[in-house]
């Protein structure tokens, strides 16, 4: 490990405090970051990591406290100011020009000239060159937005290392990328450390923070708990310090796998070989009333485009569905809402969140259009349905007139559950809904869908983390490279076991299903 | 006072209340308003009269742009319904009458209707941009008029007609109680219904509106509808004032002063919020300045470029950067975190 004490912090951060209008975001909080270190930021949402990124950054200025790097104080105005230091960052939701060549992106900036301006072989040359670097190989002339998430990710990252920082700060780099390419990041994130850069990283996947930290900070309500060696840090403990109290509450969430579920009257949907050319290949999918279904599978595993197909968010060209046994249109998304199937998108920035609207007004939204633009929902009758599903999901701050783009990843997604549970679905379908967000949101997340399962709301859950997925759901579809592989019993099998079936069984099921 | 500055109406205000106190000190008369035979009279009048055009296109083009589109076509639809009304009454046996200038009116206001639709139709259901979308019958509006017209300017002379813009009720301007009816009628039917907050979640958001079951495609050709209708009826207007229809001059560039109005007003053109009272207040501002040019006796030659002066000066006024700029400059040089701007920051990082 390269975390020794002695060697001399490249950024100290001293009794950092910021103000908001209300809330005190960070109290005094001290940090300090050594060359050749990679320290996670511990927290839940709204324990102040981003707001100390932030400040670090030039995003944000400081009301009081000193920022040095290298030793030299240091004021940051804005952005450029951070980066000119050597501070750069790579957000958690992919910041990038997505109408532009991947080259472009990488070399944004910092393009090689020649005596005609822009060298355009040269940029695409060195673009390479930096990818290659993370072991990406792909044609750079490339639109970005034509490639995965994860390549735009991995694209930003190559992005940040064009800038040849001292300080790299990952902003949840990995909340979209697959365990190979999570092996390919840490890969660069390692040998970068071993150069002598600095970095930070922010996860909320522990086992990543392990494998990864050599030192870990961790916050909590705008005030550092602590300063911890990552390998003295029993995760038991790790937890404890973030959330304040001892976690036990996910185990009571156990029993709601095991609940029988009544199978005999017809089930509530039944989607029967629905597929879409060039997406998804024909797959079946049952849920009965009260019955969660799981879904599990890798990014790109056709899993998400299969509850698009049910939603009518996509249009399927082939198979039909059947809703408590009658045969039934789901082309559009008005369709799926009339006959009461709700959908939370796994992209809860560009899919969900109306970011300049209310709290309010965004929690109202899906009754609103249900009821048509002329009833409006307003007054004591508005007043009601938002302040009680703000207090059902526990959204926090608990203010109807605040913008819900000012919101925490972990209450946005509170604010999209409850924008669906107010239009009192018979089915909702949940798009990793606890993806980028805290351990105690991702508990009253999971504990919600439970009691709501037990109230007779069926629901289909698609999680990338497999123990949410066993937890929660009766049954489990397992999909993979676009198709579905199986259906397991979740009582029948572990996360281990499941990792095995999505590996390696029903290649010839897959087989089967192309022809 | 600083909560009043914060109010997002209140340097649009600023703006007009200057323009006007300028006004006054460079001719005291300027904020005279006479009584003469039961009607008022004064500079103030004229500009709460010769708004009425822009004000109504200017309206029309708030909702289409908090739906995240444009409406070029305005100009050109003005045309069209001053065509067609004027064509109708010019043909009848009785121009004068009261009930030929109405189905003369109401078929210039249909015909803009279904033009709106068309442009509704582009957008809304075959997804083609707003620009091109409207730029179709900007260029090709004219030449329909001209065609109705057969390419002469038709003049009338007709009792009815020329009520609409010139005539007086209740000792004020009708064309005044036209706009404000508009104004007032658009502000409740978007705040007392809920269309109001579903255009903006469609402007702020299209694809999280479509998911969360919002009928964007109705509330956007429900836009373009609007901001017809509004043209075609600030065409009788104009053609009303001038007592011709006149296919190329009718609304010329009108488009785009409606879109300064709509700005000036506090609306972003990135669509989602919008103030139907600021687009009040920033056609109020433009039709001032246009009244100052006149007022204060500047040249044809010049004018354009006064105008422009003034609008920039304008623009900076309500400018949040040089806001911050004048804080800076008083001592006050912190800056509050947390801002729209500050955040957009972080896509270069």
């Amino acid at each position: 490990m390269h975390a020794e004490t002695e060697v001399a912090p490249l950024v100290e951060m001293r009794g950092i405090t910021i103000q908001f209008p209300g809330v005190l975001a960070l109290d005094h909080v001290d940090f300090c970051l050594r060359a050749g270190e990679v320290h996670s930021i511990m927290g839940e949402n709204g324990a102040g990591k981003s707001t100390l990124i932030k400040a670090l950054t030039g995003v944000y200025s400081i009301d009081s406290g000193t920022i040095l790097v290298g030793g030299e104080e240091r004021v940051f105005g804005s952005t450029a100011d951070a980066q000119a230091a050597g501070i750069s960052t790579v957000y958690q939701e992919v910041n990038l020009c997505t109408n532009l060549s991947v080259g472009e992106n990488v070399m944004l900036g910092h393009e090689p000239r020649n005596l005609r301006g822009i060298d355009w072989r040269a940029t695409h040359r060195e673009a390479a060159r930096y990818l290659a670097d993370l072991g990406v190989h792909l044609d750079t002339h490339t639109l970005l937005s034509s490639h995965s998430i994860a390549i735009q990710q991995l694209v930003a990252i190559s992005r940040a290392m064009v800038l040849d920082s001292r300080v790299l700060i990952l902003d949840e780099p990995t909340s979209s990328l697959d365990r190979d390419e999570v092996d390919q990041l840490f890969a660069v994130v390692r040998d970068l450390r071993a150069k002598g850069v600095a970095i930070i990283f922010i996860s909320h996947f522990l086992d990543q923070v392990y494998e990864i930290s050599d030192r870990i900070t961790v916050l909590r309500n705008g005030q550092l708990v602590g300063e911890y060696c990552a390998q003295d840090l029993p995760r038991a403990d790790l937890v404890t310090k973030m959330i304040g109290k001892v976690l036990e509450e996910l185990d009571d969430i156990a029993t709601s796998a095991e609940r029988t579920i009544d199978r005999s009257a017809a089930p509530l949907l039944r989607a029967t070989g629905i597929g879409k050319r060039g997406v998804l290949s024909p797959a079946d999918l049952d849920v009965y009333d009260g019955e969660v279904v799981g879904i599990a599978g890798l990014l790109g595993s056709g899993r998400t485009e299969l509850v698009r197909l049910v939603y009518g968010a996509d249009r399927a060209d082939a198979g039909h569905f059947e809703l408590h046994g009658e045969p039934a249109k789901l082309t559009s998304p008005r369709h799926a809402i009339d006959h009461r199937i709700a959908f939370s998108s796994e992209n809860r920035r560009e899919e969900g969140i109306i970011a300049d609207l209310t709290v309010g007004e965004n929690i109202a939204l899906g009754i609103q259009a249900r009821r048509g633009w002329l009833r409006k929902l307003r007054g004591a009758e508005y007043d009601a349905v938002v302040a009680e599903y703000i207090a059902a999901l526990g959204v926090r701050p608990a203010d109807p007139n605040r913008l819900a783009g000012t919101l925490s990843g972990g209450n946005q997604q509170k604010v999209l559950l409850a924008r669906w549970l107010a239009t009192a679905p018979e089915l909702i379908i949940l798009d990793e809904p606890t993806r980028g967000i805290d351990v105690g949101a991702k508990a009253d997340i999971q504990r919600k869908v439970a009691e709501l399962s037990h109230q007779g709301l069926s629901v289909i859950f698609i999680s990338s983390e497999l123990e949410e997925v066993l937890r929660l759901a009766q049954r489990v579809v397992v999909m993979r490279d676009r198709h579905q592989i199986g259906v397991l019993d979740s009582s029948d099998v572990d996360v281990d076991g499941l990792i095995d079936y999505m590996a390696n069984q029903g290649d010839a099921q897959s087989e089967g299903s192309v022809a | 006072m600083t909560r009043l500055m914060k109010h997002r109406l209140f340097w649009p205000v600023f703006s007009l209340l200057a323009l006007i106190v300028i006004n006054t000190i460079a001719r005291p008369q300027f904020i005279k308003i006479t009584m003469r035979d039961g009607e008022f009279y004064g500079a103030l009048i004229d500009i709460l009269r010769n708004c009425a055009p822009l004000m109504l296109v200017a309206l029309g083009m708030t909702l289409v742009i908090a739906t995240r589109g444009i409406d070029l076509s305005v100009g050109a639809v003005m045309a069209v319904s001053g065509a067609v009304t004027l064509t109708i009454i010019d043909g009848s046996s009785s121009p004068g009458s009261t009930s030929t200038v109405l189905v003369a009116i109401l078929a210039g206001i249909g015909v803009s209707l279904v033009l709106g639709l068309w442009n509704g139709f582009l957008v809304a259901v075959l997804d083609i941009q707003p620009i091109i979308a409207t730029l179709v019958l900007m260029l090709a509006g004219r030449g329909v008029a001209l065609l109705i017209t057969d390419g002469f300017i038709t003049t009338v002379n007709s009792e009815p007609l020329n009520f609409v813009a010139t005539g007086y009720l209740f000792a004020l301007p009708f064309a005044l109680f036209i706009w404000l009816a508009a104004a007032a009628a658009i502000a409740i039917v978007e705040r007392r219904t809920a269309l109001g907050v579903l255009t903006e979640a469609v402007g702020i958001n299209p694809e999280a509106s479509r998911l969360a079951g919002v009928r964007s495609r109705g509330i956007i050709l429900g836009a373009y509808v609007a901001s017809g209708t509004l043209a075609g009826i600030a065409g009788i207007i104009y053609s009303s004032n001038i007592r011709a229809a006149d296919a190329n001059a009718a609304g010329d560039l009108i488009e785009l002063y409606a879109i300064l109005a709509v700005v000036l007003g506090g609306t972003s053109l990135m669509g989602g919020k919008f103030t139907i009272a600021g687009t009040v207040i920033g056609v109020l501002i433009i039709q001032t300045l246009d009244s100052t040019i006149l007022f204060l006796g500047v040249s044809s030659a010049q004018s354009p470029v006064f105008f422009a002066i003034v609008v920039v000066i304008v623009v900076l006024i309500q400018s949040p950067r040089v806001h911050q700029w004048g804080r800076a400059l008083t001592g006050g040089f912190r800056t509050r975190p947390g801002t729209e701007v500050r955040n957009d920051a972080e896509v270069t990082a």
